[in-house]
């Protein structure tokens, strides 16, 4: 089994840190991860990408090669990486502009929403998207992503990042049921 | 999870590495892709009694690590590309005056200030001939993120034990690669060490079997008197322009590290014995040769792959020998042939070697060495 997510959005959303938080949730699950990123010279703002590969074996190529699951978090993003899936999922933002239109399923989740007027700070989209990632691959139990939040986020943010994974897992629970039929009308269609 | 598998990011097992070596001083000018390495040192070197200084620029962290070397302490720094260009003319010293220094090069793509956020592997002959002038230098390239420990660490025995820089060729790739990792228990390494004279009383500072020999090093201020120079010296460190004291001394340097090559050699070799191509390749670019190599054999191609952990003394007696059963020779790596120039030099007489350079700043992809697997078979 080899896993492939690609996390990309904009400089300063905090996709790296949600690659970070999924790799190791995975690891502290008993399974291999590896993480990469990529991105601009600019502090904030420009693209940026993080990739994830989870298996039970090795992993000799550390890149997304045709991710499972895209996170799109922009409408760039979603033109740049979205259009050229051949294979897998894709997560949007709602705020996405799905133009045009992509050849794999595609489901569009409130996670930008739900960090500014749900939780009350953007800045925790990331860990939403984590446990939207974490909760619709089950890549990662629920227990081994609260911990590895709380490892790896700053001292003092620890339960308004936690608040954020448990909206993501929800986003994903109820998500769940749209992530299946689309990935059965999927099949059908292939 | 195992109570030492950890997430760990390759410049922070280089970092983990070298304070477990003993790490005492780094002196460094941030620069992406490095600049993690400064940041963990800044604060864990202060937790073990060790020194972090944040220099104005590169010659000067190189140069402050020199001194700090010459005091006993082991020293290191972290740069990228551009910084490494600025360092040469100190490395050059520290060769001459047989003094103990580790760099990390975190290589992005070049020349110039290039691309700061993207791999490359352009600095493969910057590493070997950045200083002018006939020098020893050692340069190893970590594969992997436990590797970045491993050879970090091997780079701090060498570097001590030959009084020589050591350079650690990593990439924005492995540098920024974050892998789980079970470190080495340390009661396993044991800590590298400089030999030191027993006493000053005749102590000559650069006294040595002109065969390759090391001198022993006293560190500053602790009694020893004893003269540093980038002007070739005799061995009691005077200035000298003798040509026979000049002669001897390059050689000496030279054979420190040459009669030493198939000691310092280290690599993986996989399916070797009995291919009709040898893929050959080091750091992150191997991580797609391999994966390419693996489906070709799959595929029932007869493929081999060789890839380099030691690149500097370049082992070519070794590569000869490991290549012969090849038919051709396919090198990616991520320049226009710096190391495929090597390998033709070592291999290439009796068969082709293909050259495959990538320099768009992406790392390359399985397929894509796949696809010049087939086009040479």
């Amino acid at each position: 089994m080899r896993v492939e997510f690609r996390l990309s959005g904009s400089g300063g959303q905090g996709l790296l840190l949600a690659g970070i938080v999924l790799a190791e949730a995975a690891i502290q699950d008993g399974k291999n991860a590896v993480q990469t990123q990529s991105y601009g010279p600019e502090a904030r703002g420009g693209s940026s990408k993080a990739e994830v590969v989870i298996s039970d074996g090795d992993i000799d190529y550390p890149k997304a090669t045709a991710p499972d699951f895209l996170l799109a978090l922009t409408t760039d993003a979603y033109r740049s990486y979205g259009l050229s899936m051949k294979k897998g999922i894709i997560i949007t933002d709602s705020t996405v502009k799905l133009d045009p239109p992509a050849e794999v399923p595609v489901v569009a989740l409130p996670i930008l929403e739900t960090a500014s007027k749900k939780l009350g700070r953007a800045v925790v989209a990331n860990m939403v998207a984590v446990g939207v990632l974490g909760g619709v691959s089950g890549v990662a139990s629920p227990q081994a992503l609260r911990e590895a939040v709380l490892h790896r986020v700053p001292k003092g943010t620890e339960e308004l990042n936690l608040a954020a994974l448990e909206e993501g897992l929800a986003l994903a629970a109820h998500a769940q049921a749209d992530v299946r039929a689309a990935v059965q009308t999927d099949a059908a269609h292939s | 999870m195992s109570e030492k598998a950890k997430l760990m990011q390759g410049n922070e097992a280089c970092t983990m590495a070298a304070i477990a070596a003993g790490l005492e001083f780094y002196a460094g000018y941030p620069i992406t892709p490095s600049t993690e390495i400064a940041e963990m040192c800044s604060e864990e070197l202060p937790k073990v009694g060790g020194k972090f200084i944040q220099m104005e620029d590169e010659i000067g962290s190189i140069s402050a690590c020199i001194g700090a070397s010459l005091t006993g302490a082991k020293a290191m720094t972290a740069t990228s590309g551009p910084g490494f260009s600025l360092m040469q003319e100190s490395i050059g010293y520290a060769s001459l005056c047989e003094i103990p220094v580790v760099i990390i090069d975190v290589q992005r793509m070049g020349p110039s200030t290039g691309m700061p956020t993207s791999p490359a592997q352009g600095d493969l002959m910057q590493a070997r001939w950045g200083t002018h002038g006939d020098h020893p230098i050692i340069a190893l390239a970590p594969g992997n993120v436990k590797e970045c420990y491993e050879l970090t660490f091997r780079a701090f025995e060498l570097s001590e034990k030959y009084r020589v820089p050591v350079v650690v060729l990593t990439d924005e790739v492995i540098g920024h690669m974050r892998e789980k990792v079970v470190l080495p228990d340390p009661a396993n390494y044991r800590m590298p060490l400089r030999a030191m004279p027993q006493s000053p009383a005749g102590y000559k500072p650069y006294a040595a079997d002109p065969n390759g020999g090391v001198p022993l090093m006293a560190p500053f201020g602790t009694g020893y008197r004893w003269h540093c120079t980038g002007l070739f010296h005799d061995e009691n460190g005077a200035p000298s322009s003798k040509p026979a004291v000049a002669s001897t001394l390059l050689r000496r340097l030279n054979l420190k590290i040459e009669n030493r090559v198939d000691e310092l050699a280290d690599y993986v070799a996989e399916g070797l014995e009995d291919c009709d191509l040898a893929v050959v390749s080091f750091g992150s670019s191997a991580m797609a040769a391999l994966s390419a190599v693996r489906r070709s054999c799959g595929e029932g191609y007869k493929v081999g792959m060789l890839r380099l952990k030691t690149i500097w003394p370049f082992p070519s007696a070794l590569i000869r020998r490991l290549l012969a059963p090849a038919k051709k020779i396919l090198v990616p790596e991520m320049n226009l042939g710096q190391l495929a120039i090597e390998i033709e030099r070592a291999a290439g007489c009796e068969r082709p070697v293909i050259r495959l350079g990538k320099v768009n700043g992406d790392l390359f992809h399985p397929d894509e060495v796949f696809a010049a697997i087939k086009e040479a078979l």
